[in-house]
């Protein structure tokens, strides 16, 4: 069996901070880190490499430096990893990235699954997973906490829905995302970091993957971003002061006020 | 295409390079550099250059849309027949964007036995387009697919709405991918460029800390998912009418990829984080465990939902569906109290919307002070069971 995953290089957020004085980004020393829902949908295709003995193959739409991220797969597991990046590919919204990402995999061709993470911090949109399904024609499955079985070409899975669980089976090839609950990423072993040092990671642009350049980066895009805002939060607090009787007591007076109990 | 830095302007001042979220831009040679692979042409660098230096490349030949493209839809979402609150709050919303389009708002509702349908009339459809048929009793995401893009590839409306429910979050991408059009997720704004003729779609990134405007001005329709209890649902009014169109579709050609097999409901959580118009929440400062019945407490009195920030879930002392924030749940309640929390932004990415904030903090510098409505500076031990007192008090 052969899996694909599909891993975003992120600027980690916990240092993103807004210079509140002059309302830009502080960027110092801002990480890149893969994804930190991607690690699960990593750490779940090594899981069932081990039960079923498939092969990994991670793969990144990104700049040069995730090359990085995808050597940090390989030595969490992953067998091969493949950067896909262009120039063309700047400006892609989530239907050009679906469109490359599925590009890739139909070139990689020989694939049973291909796992994505539910969302991303930057872009945050969940639309890619489903996207690239459709792109492929296969079915999708999203928000899977649990891989139950893969026998006989189908796939069964639980997955989360608002008000609980449902079991849903499938035929292979599929799409997935997975959420937070279905494992606990490991750290990588010796043999991967070995590994990962002499692994050739090849990039591939717009030609390997026989993609249209109207169908990739800004010219594949629906959407435009048009403008970048930084929302404002100037309200300041109300301080209900006095002692925790005065305060627990003004408290229930505003709440009454306002008509929110 | 793409981006470009006019050599002759730029003085080198690099005041672009802290305004790139990608940290894309570096100064050499005293002159500005983009790396573009990884660039995604927001422009927040452009708008930062005051040398006017920056240049994005923006027209590509449109294809011609000619009006052929009409009408605003809201896709209404039920779950077990009954119709979820973010609908109506959509149709709201959609009726202002339709009337100022000058232009029809309809509605499109899929499911079986579907309960108090004509609420979306009273809540401004125009038209409401049904299918309420047992095969689509379960929210089967491959024939919600199939049937809305054969409805809008056969009606053409200009614009479609969907509630950012974890189902619309799912199947809407699949409809906007066949279609191959543009769709921006989980909007907390949206209006008319009446010049242009445009949908402005806005939404939080980078975990609420950076808006971005976006539009879809080549491809048909422009399709967003809303956030749920972002827009405000107008009084619905019952005299309205509309035109009810049922759907016909072929039985036969159903045929659904993936089976389900089981459902099991989850009865630990009494009220819906997502949809309680209250929320107790707590952090770390609690420091055990059994403290969360403080919370618990106040919550029960309220009749409100319990939630949580990241260390006390790590911590194992609740479980993770409690979690709030840019991890968690986003939630956007009227009222939100957040009980030993800091503040982080990953914490206030998921609840910052909130109608009302309190903050109760011994720490008068925490940062939730600043998102909060009203704080109080104190020892959680001891508000917090005189609040729940004084409320069981009546
Ligand atoms: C990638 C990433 C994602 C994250 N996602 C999330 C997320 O989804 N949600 C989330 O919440 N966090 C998230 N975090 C963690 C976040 O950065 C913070 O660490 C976390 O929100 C802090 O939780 P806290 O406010 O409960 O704890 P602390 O920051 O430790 O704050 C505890 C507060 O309680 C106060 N306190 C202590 N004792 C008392 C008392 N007796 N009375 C009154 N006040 C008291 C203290 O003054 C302090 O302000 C994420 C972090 C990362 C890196
Ligand atoms: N540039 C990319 N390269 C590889 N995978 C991606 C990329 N963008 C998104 N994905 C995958 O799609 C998921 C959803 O991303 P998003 O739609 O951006 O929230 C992520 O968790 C990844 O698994």
């Amino acid at each position: 069996m052969n899996i694909i995953v599909c891993l975003k290089q992120v600027p980690s957020t916990t240092e993103v901070k807004i210079d509140p004085k002059t309302n830009t980004l502080i960027r110092q020393g801002i990480k890149s880190i893969v994804n930190p829902l991607d690690s699960y949908a990593l750490e779940e295709s090594v899981r069932l490499k081990e039960r079923y003995g498939s092969r990994v193959t991670a793969i990144s739409m990104g700049p040069p430096q995730a090359t990085e991220m995808l050597r940090d797969a390989i030595s969490s597991g992953a067998d091969d990893a493949i950067l896909l990046s262009d120039i063309a590919f700047a400006g892609s919204d989530t239907l050009a990235t679906s469109t490359t990402l599925a590009k890739a995999i139909v070139k990689i061709k020989n694939y049973d699954l291909v796992i994505c993470g539910r969302q991303t911090l930057d872009g945050d949109t969940g639309q890619v997973g489903p996207e690239i399904a459709e792109m492929l024609g296969i079915p999708f499955i999203a928000y899977v906490n649990k891989i139950e079985e893969i026998a006989n070409g189908k796939l069964r899975v639980q997955r989360m829905v608002e008000d609980g669980y449902e079991t849903i089976e499938t035929s292979l090839p599929a799409v997935i995302t997975v959420v937070k609950e279905i494992n606990v990423p490991r750290m990588p072993s010796l043999r991967g970091l070995t590994k990962a040092k002499s692994a050739q990671i090849p990039t591939w642009t717009t030609q390997e993957i026989n993609a249209e350049k109207e169908t990739v980066g800004q010219a594949g895009s629906a959407t435009w971003v048009v403008k970048v805002f930084y929302p404002q939060r100037v309200q300041l607090a109300e301080m209900l002061k006095g002692d925790p009787e005065t305060q627990a007591k003004a408290l229930v007076e505003k709440l009454r006020e306002a008509k929110l109990i | 295409m793409g981006i470009s830095i006019d050599k002759e302007k730029c003085t080198g001042c690099g005041n672009c390079t802290s305004t790139c979220l990608f940290g894309l831009i570096e100064v050499v040679d005293e002159k500005a550099c983009i790396k573009e692979a990884g660039c995604t042409l927001c422009g927040a660098c452009r708008d930062a250059c005051v040398f006017e230096a920056i240049r994005i490349e923006t027209e590509i030949a449109k294809t011609l849309l000619g009006d052929e493209y009409k009408g605003v839809w809201v896709f209404a979402e039920q779950r077990n027949s009954e119709i979820k609150s973010v609908s109506y709050e959509l149709l709201s919303k959609g009726r202002e964007l339709a009337n100022t389009l000058k232009t029809e708002l309809c509605a499109v509702c899929f499911g079986y036995n579907i309960k108090n349908i004509e609420q979306l009339t009273a809540f401004g459809a125009n038209k409401v387009y049904v299918i309420d048929d047992p095969a689509f009793a379960n929210q089967s995401e491959d024939q919600y697919v199939l049937e809305l893009v054969r409805l809008i590839k056969q009606y053409k409306p200009e614009i479609v709405l969907a509630g950012a429910t974890p189902f619309g979050r799912s199947f809407f991408p699949r409809v906007a991918a066949i279609l191959k059009t543009g769709l921006t997720a989980d909007c907390t704004g949206l209006d008319i460029d009446t010049e242009k003729h445009l949908l402005r779609q806005t939404r939080p990134t980078f975990g609420g800390n950076v808006m971005a405007t976006i539009i879809c001005p080549a491809k048909r329709p422009q399709m967003s998912t809303v956030r749920p209890r972002v827009f405000k649902k107008n009084p619905p009014d019952a005299t309205r009418k509309s035109q009810f169109i049922k759907v016909d579709f072929n039985k036969e050609a159903i045929t659904s990829k993936t089976r389900l097999l089981n459902f099991v409901a989850d009865l630990t959580e009494k009220v819906k984080l997502e949809d309680a118009d209250i929320i107790i929440a707590g952090g770390r400062g609690l420091g055990k465990p059994e403290n969360f019945n403080l919370i618990r407490d106040l919550a029960s009195v309220l009749e409100a939902a319990v939630g949580s920030s990241r260390p006390p879930v790590d911590e194992g002392w609740i479980p993770y569906y409690h979690q709030v924030g840019q991890t968690g749940k986003t939630v956007c309640p009227k009222l939100y109290i957040a009980v030993g929390i800091s503040g982080a932004v990953q914490h206030l990415a998921g609840m910052q919307t909130a109608d009302c904030i309190i903050a109760i903090n011994d720490d008068p510098n925490a940062p939730i002070f600043q998102v909060a409505t009203y704080g109080i500076v104190g020892d959680l031990f001891k508000v917090v069971p005189l609040l729940t007192e004084k409320l069981k008090g009546g």
